[in-house]
Parts: structure tokens; sequence; C-alpha cells
């Protein structure tokens, strides 16, 4: 689900942020308390894929056009939206809780984390600078 | 470190040890008193600070990450709301405010604008509004400049003096230039200069040369909602509490949470009870006590204090305490630009529009805002709150739209007049309690139709801004019922009159000679929504007033 919240491309995606590593540390430490919620989504989301598709067995089975078919149906979900949200904050929280491996969420967004930066900052205050100095 | 013991009958306790608490317990032990500050939070430093959005962003972000590192939980303090008295209100986290030593200075922005001189008199001059309790301030502009002075050289902001034409007077420069400008300043002040506006560098307490023995900023980007590593933001943690501390005459009692101001059989106060980390009970004997605890947490502890001289609360005969709270308001653009602006570097604000703060009468209601350029994001809350509308939610047309767009985003944020309505409040609410069984705080609030017609025109002058700098993209955030608030403003009415406000033109209580409240609550109007500069000048002129009171026994 995460691989399809933000998928990889031609940068990186959930999945090579080990977004998966960020959503287990989650559920055992600050948001213990959502386990269910994941233990019941899962269990409804293999229910529909059997049912939408009678040959398959998981959602991992399935190829990309049907994986995303799958979650369109269910997209304003609880379940949903709290793996969306895990994804997100998997993707791009610190290193430090798991996911955004090698800080490539932050990479992939342009987010550069450092304790000092000087100017310019961007492309408009460089053309001001510019101007000013000349 | 100074200790006093609990029996001992210090000069001053001061509850709260924020952006007003701190500075009054810093002049007033640099003056030879002896001074206790009770803060509910901890007595966090620049080491336990982090570049970490999971632990640190506030919780108001929906839907609701961070952990309240830095402001108040509302899981263990919870507050009721509702919209109007005939309501019952409803538990949500409405109020937010900075729990820790240096309080809401330790998170905020750093925005440190001068109230203008209209704003203490703005009765007199536009008279009446209709469904508001306008009232001059009982003090001007010129009384308090010596003091808006005073906290700009003691606590070190970066500006330029004269930038702007609509600023007041003012007797000295500020002591520092300004910050270095980023892309969201240059835009602004491209389309401000377009539009026949006057944008100026953004008045900031953050440093941007060494100062005083605190390193400058080092631009690393995470001010707002963060507390600074390099002790470069001017928090009364960084900048006052050391001054303070190191009088050997100050001592700063964390996880101290006051329940109530305690009074004698003449109806004077003789200390402050409060509740330790472990829920013990306590007594803090003082000669006089100073409330700092924020315009809605002041008010609370006030109406906790009844006793039988004082059935009402404490300080409240005029019935007034927690009436008019003011909060703030302002409105949202966004606008995506062309080339990368990379906002996530350096300081949060660095121009600033006050063309539209004053109010006018053409405009067909009452109020005014500032104008600023930001970034309101940091990578999360940006995936989360800061996409066009329209733009996926998931998949791949969602990480498009992440990743060409954060680095080339800005925020056009406006701060606007709040206008004091009786009917909005801060009360004791009637059933609901925190988790120490006090109390829980009631808010009672929604805005005066003209607030909403000024956040529309500010809106509105946002939009053409966004269009006169170049923007790709721009959209509005809709001008919702307000559900969340900071600047907690207006709950004891400062005037000079004792039926009709709750503290005297020095912050002291018109009914009890030694209960000084400093802080936000006695603000008469809310000013532009940026409320900091003036609380802390009120803070520097109240301890005057004390210390002198005081030295010649009359306190």
């Amino acid at each position: 689900m995460a691989a399809q919240i933000i998928p990889s491309n031609e940068t990186s995606g959930a999945r090579d942020a080990r977004v998966i590593y960020f959503i287990d540390r989650a559920l055992t430490s600050f948001d213990r308390d959502k386990q269910k919620l994941y233990v019941q989504g899962l269990q409804d989301l293999a229910t529909s894929v059997r049912k939408q598709f009678p040959c398959r067995q998981w959602f991992s089975d399935l190829p990309s056009e049907q994986q995303i078919q799958i979650l369109a149906t269910m997209e304003h979900s609880e379940f949903f939206e709290l793996v969306r949200l895990h994804t997100i904050m998997g993707f791009l929280a610190n290193p430090n809780y798991g996911g955004n491996r090698d800080e490539v969420g932050w990479k992939a967004i342009g987010f550069e984390n450092r304790m000092f930066f000087d100017p310019p900052f961007g492309y408009y205050d460089e053309e001001y600078r510019k101007k000013q100095d000349r | 470190m100074i200790h006093f013991a609990e029996k001992s009958t210090v000069d001053f306790v001061i509850v709260g040890g924020g952006g007003a608490g701190a500075i009054v317990a810093k002049e007033l032990s640099e003056n030879g008193f002896q001074v206790v500050v009770l803060e509910q939070g901890p007595y966090l430093h620049e080491r336990d600070f982090e570049h970490d959005e999971l632990k640190f962003k506030d919780i108001w972000e929906p839907p609701g990450i961070g952990q309240e590192a830095l402001t108040n939980d509302h899981t263990l303090q919870p507050n009721t709301f509702r919209k109007s008295e005939s309501e019952k209100a409803v538990i949500a986290p409405f109020v937010q405010y900075g729990k820790c030593i240096g309080g809401g200075t330790v998170h905020f922005t750093g925005n440190y604008w001068r109230f203008h001189e209209v704003d203490f008199q703005e009765r007199s001059r536009w008279g009446e509004v209709g469904g508001a309790a306008l009232a001059d301030w009982p003090i001007t502009y010129a009384e308090l400049e010596p003091y808006y002075t005073k906290a700009e050289w003691d606590l070190g902001v970066s500006g330029l003096a004269g930038a702007s034409p609509f600023d007041p007077p003012r007797s000295k420069p500020y002591p520092l230039p300004p910050l270095q400008v980023k892309s969201s300043g240059v835009l602004l002040e491209r389309g401000a200069r377009k539009l026949g506006w006057h944008p100026f560098p953004a008045p900031m307490a953050i440093l941007s040369q060494p100062y005083k023995q605190r390193s400058a900023c080092k631009y690393c980007g995470f001010c707002d909602q963060f507390g600074c590593e390099w002790g470069a933001k001017s928090s009364t943690l960084a900048a006052i509490i050391p001054a303070a501390e190191k009088t050997g005459r100050c001592e700063i009692r964390t996880s101290s949470y006051a329940r109530k101001v305690s009074t004698d059989a003449r109806g004077r106060v003789d200390g402050v009870i409060y509740l330790d980390a472990r829920k013990r009970e306590h007594f803090q004997r003082a000669k006089a006590v100073v409330v700092c605890c924020n315009g809605a947490e002041t008010p609370r502890l006030l109406l906790m204090s009844k006793s039988r001289l004082f059935p009402q609360g404490l300080a409240n005969s005029s019935g007034l305490v927690g009436k008019f709270f003011m909060v703030d308001l302002g409105s949202v653009c966004l606008g995506t630009f062309e080339h990368p602006l990379n906002e996530h570097k350096g300081v949060r604000v660095t121009r600033v529009v006050h063309d539209f703060y004053d109010s006018d009468p053409k405009r067909g209601f009452f109020g005014g805002g500032g104008i600023d350029a930001r970034f309101e994001f940091y990578p999360i809350s940006f995936a989360l709150n800061g996409l066009p509308p329209g733009a996926p939610r998931w998949g791949a047309g969602f990480k498009k739209a992440l990743t060409e767009n954060f680095t080339r985003t800005v925020t056009i944020l406006t701060h606007n007049t709040c206008l004091p309505v009786m009917s909005n409040s801060i009360s004791l609410d009637p059933e609901v309690k925190d988790a120490w069984g006090l109390p829980a705080l009631r808010v009672t609030y929604k805005f005066h139709p003209d607030d909403a017609r000024t956040l529309k025109f500010l809106s509105e002058r946002s939009m053409e801004l966004l269009d006169a700098a170049g923007a790709v993209q721009k959209w509005a955030l809709p001008i919702d019922d307000v559900t969340a608030a900071g600047h907690l403003l207006g709950t004891c009415r400062m005037g000079t009159c004792p039926q009709h406000s709750v503290v005297d033109k020095y912050n002291r209580s018109h009914d009890v000679p030694n209960l000084f409240i400093v802080d936000g609550s006695s603000f008469v109007t809310s000013g532009r929504n940026q409320p900091t500069c003036t609380i802390q000048a009120l803070a520097y002129r109240a301890a005057d007033h004390m210390i002198r009171a005081a030295k010649s026994g009359n306190i």
C-alpha cells in the first residue's frame, strides 16, 4: 500500500525509504493504539482482494493497476487515511524513526537537513543579491 | 542555584516563566528582590531542541502529529469550546500556548512588531463598533515607547528603523541590522512595489549578528514551532532567564502547576498554592504575586482562586475576568513559482507590508492588518497541507505535486485585528476536569462580523500580491470559523475604572493591591495579531512600576 501511496519512479518512493520499518516502529511506540485498526484493515483488504480477483490471495499478489483499483475503492476509509499518514511520515520524518532511509524522502522533495545555510537560499534572492551588487 | 524554603516569605512569586514572566523575574531580581518563578512546564535548553518534526511540530496541524514538546498538552489539560453562551461546550483542543520556561517565545516565529500609535486609541479615533467593546487603552504609545526600546535592546531584535513609512516614532534604532532576505521576501517586495505598497525588512527577535554573548542566526530553518538550537532566537529562555538566575535571587521552579492564588483576611494575596510533578500540594508564601500565565490560563487561575472575600474569583469585582477574549486571526493564501525558493532555509519572515494596518472607514468595516510572506511548512506538514487544491492525495500524481512544489511554494499570511467582544470568554467548565482534577478551561468564541470582513479583505490583497509577484498558481484557504488559536489576549482588561477593567495602567489589580497581572490578558484591543513585542514592553513597564512601588513601601 505504502508503495502505491508514494511510488518509486524516477525518484525514490516509500519502498526505498523503508517506510514499512517506520510503520512497524510507530505501531509499537507512539501509535501503539492503532494496531487494531491495522489488523482489521489488512484483513478487510485481503477480503476485498479475494472478492474482486478470485484467483489472488493477497494485495501484494496483484499487479500494480489492480492494486490501484482496489485502493481507489477504499481511499476514504479510516484505515487508508492512517496508512497514508504513516507513509508520508515514514517518507519525510527524521531518519531516526526508521524510515526516510539515507534521507531519500527529503532528497526527493528538495529538503536539506542542515544546521546552517549561507545565502543565497533560493533563485529569487540570488537574483536580487546580484542586482544589488551591480 | 538559589532555593527558597516554602516557609520563607519571598518578595514576589511569579506564576508563569514565559514571555512576560521571565522579564518581570529578571527586572525584580536584578533590583534586589527575591523571586520564585512557578512554571508548569519543563526547563529545556538548546541541547534539548532538534530538527525533528514528529517531536516538535505542534498538535494542531491536522490530523494531529507532534508530541506537544513545547506547548500545552490537551490530553492532560483538555479545554472545552463553544461558539456562543447558549451552547454546551464540548472538549476540543482550542487554545495553544507555550508550556516551558520561555513560554511561547521559545517556539515563536520571532515577528516583533511594535503597536502603532493608533492601536492604543482606536475607540476615540474610529468611534463605536456595533457588537464590540472597543475601548482606548489607559496608556499611549508615547508612554510605552521607552519600554519597547528597552525590550528590543535587552532581548536582541533585528530590523531597520525608518524603513516603513507607517512605523511609529522610536527613540533608538534596532540594536541589530535586518536578517538575510529570502526568496519569499524578495517576491513580496517585488509584488508589493508593483502595487504601490511599502514593503520593509521584517523586525525579528532573532539575532542577525552575535549579541551579548549569544550567537547569530545560522539560517537552519527551524524557527517557527521549534526551539532554537543556536540560542539565536531571542526567546526569554535564551535572552532573559540566564540574567535572572545570575542574580542569585531568582529561583525557577518547574513542573509547578498553580491552582490558587491565596489571600489573607485583609484581602491581600499571601502566596500561591501549586501542585508538583507528583501532584503533591505546596504553598509558597510571598509579599506580592505576579500572574503571567497568558490570556487563557491567567483568567482561569483567577477564577479558580475564589475565596470568602472574593466569591466571583480573584480580582474580579468587575465581573470582567475572562471576558473580551481575543485570538490570532489571519488569512492564508499560497502560491507556487517557476523557480525554487527553498523556503525551508533561513528565518521564517524577511519582508512585511503594513499598508493596510490601519482601519479605513472607506472599506465599510473596522479592522486592518499586516501581510508577510513565509513558508509555513516542514516536510511532513507540507505533504499533508501544502499542496494546491485538487492535487491527488496519493499515487504518482501526489508524489509529482509533492516533489515539484516543496521548494517552490510560498505562503502569504496576514495578521489581523480581532475585536473585543463581551461574550467571547474564558471561563471554568462546570463539568470537565484536567488530569489534576482542576476545572477545565472553557472557551466561548465566535469572531465579530467585521473580523470576518477584515480576513476576506486581506485575503484578497494577498491574492493580488501573489499575482503581482508572478505566481504560477495561487489559492486562498477558506475563511472558516476559528476552532483553534494562539496569541491569547484581552481577558483581564487594562483600564482606569475598576468597574470596567481588571488591572490599572501599571498592570496592578484594581481589587488587590499586591497582585499584578502581566501578560496578553491586559490587552484592551488586539493590535494586529503580533502581540509579543507589546506584551514584553508592558512587562518591562509593569516591573519598573513594581520596583518603584516596592522600594517606597507602596505594595
